[in-house]
């Protein structure tokens, strides 16, 4: 978990494994630097591999940001957590989070490079999403 | 004064073109790209690199796009840029590439 005041979107990293989360991390932070609020989960919570909600939600409190946060996923269960997780926020803040349809270390990275020019939500979803375009 | 503005903005929106040859060992890989794109977000002006001055020209905002062009170390990375801030955009991204990104 790091993160970092800024008005920035915030990036939100999920995996299956504890290791894989924390390097996409390393990864944004010396690649982009600290410009963007950053956090990131990764394990079940006996720390095998899985995703778990509440650490979903714990990461997107952690990178908050009123210009939203943007969730970068692995597979299967960290996108439908990181779905069931949004829906649990607050409904103010429900609109300010989405879920990236992009490969989770790559999207991290320009999600993050994208963030960290100001740039809205919008344009920093669609960014990560150019690796599928 | 509000029409020198107005007169200087109009001449600087005129395409502006420089060259630069990349210096740095890795070429424009990832880090170098990430760099680069947060230096062309800094601007107002549309930014644009190409491989070969005829084009295709690529958007110098977009890393995924910069990424895609994988230009090597001893290409030439051709630059042109358009817009009221052109001048000092093509002067911080022409500062960029020769400081080999700050990593030689």
């Amino acid at each position: 978990m790091s993160s970092s005041n800024s008005g920035n979107v915030g990036i939100v990293i999920v995996s299956h494994s504890h290791k894989i989360a924390e390097g996409a991390a390393d990864m944004v932070r010396q690649m982009v630097g600290d410009a963007v609020p950053l956090a990131w989960t990764g394990g079940d919570i006996d720390g095998g591999l899985g995703t778990n909600v509440a650490g979903i939600l714990e990461a997107i409190e952690t990178a908050w940001s009123p210009a939203g946060v943007a969730i970068l996923v692995d597979l299967g269960g960290a996108e439908t957590n990181s779905e069931m997780a949004v829906e649990m926020l607050a409904e103010d803040r429900r609109g300010r989070v989405v879920v990236c349809n992009a490969p989770v270390v790559e999207g991290a990275v320009i999600a993050a490079t994208e963030s960290s020019g100001g740039s809205p939500l919008a344009a920093v979803k669609r960014s990560a999403e150019e690796f599928y375009a | 004064m509000h029409d020198a503005n107005a007169s200087r903005a109009a001449g600087n929106s005129l395409p502006l073109q420089a060259s630069a040859v990349l210096v740095n060992r890795v070429g424009l890989h990832a880090r170098p790209s990430v760099k680069l794109t947060q230096c062309a977000k800094r601007f107002a002006a549309k930014i644009e690199l190409a491989l070969d001055p005829d084009g295709p020209w690529t958007d110098a905002k977009s890393p995924v796009k910069v990424m895609r062009v994988k230009a090597p170390q001893g290409a030439t990375l051709h630059l042109r840029v358009a817009g009221p801030d052109g001048e000092a955009a093509l002067a911080a991204m022409l500062a960029l590439v020769n400081d080999g990104f700050g990593e030689a």
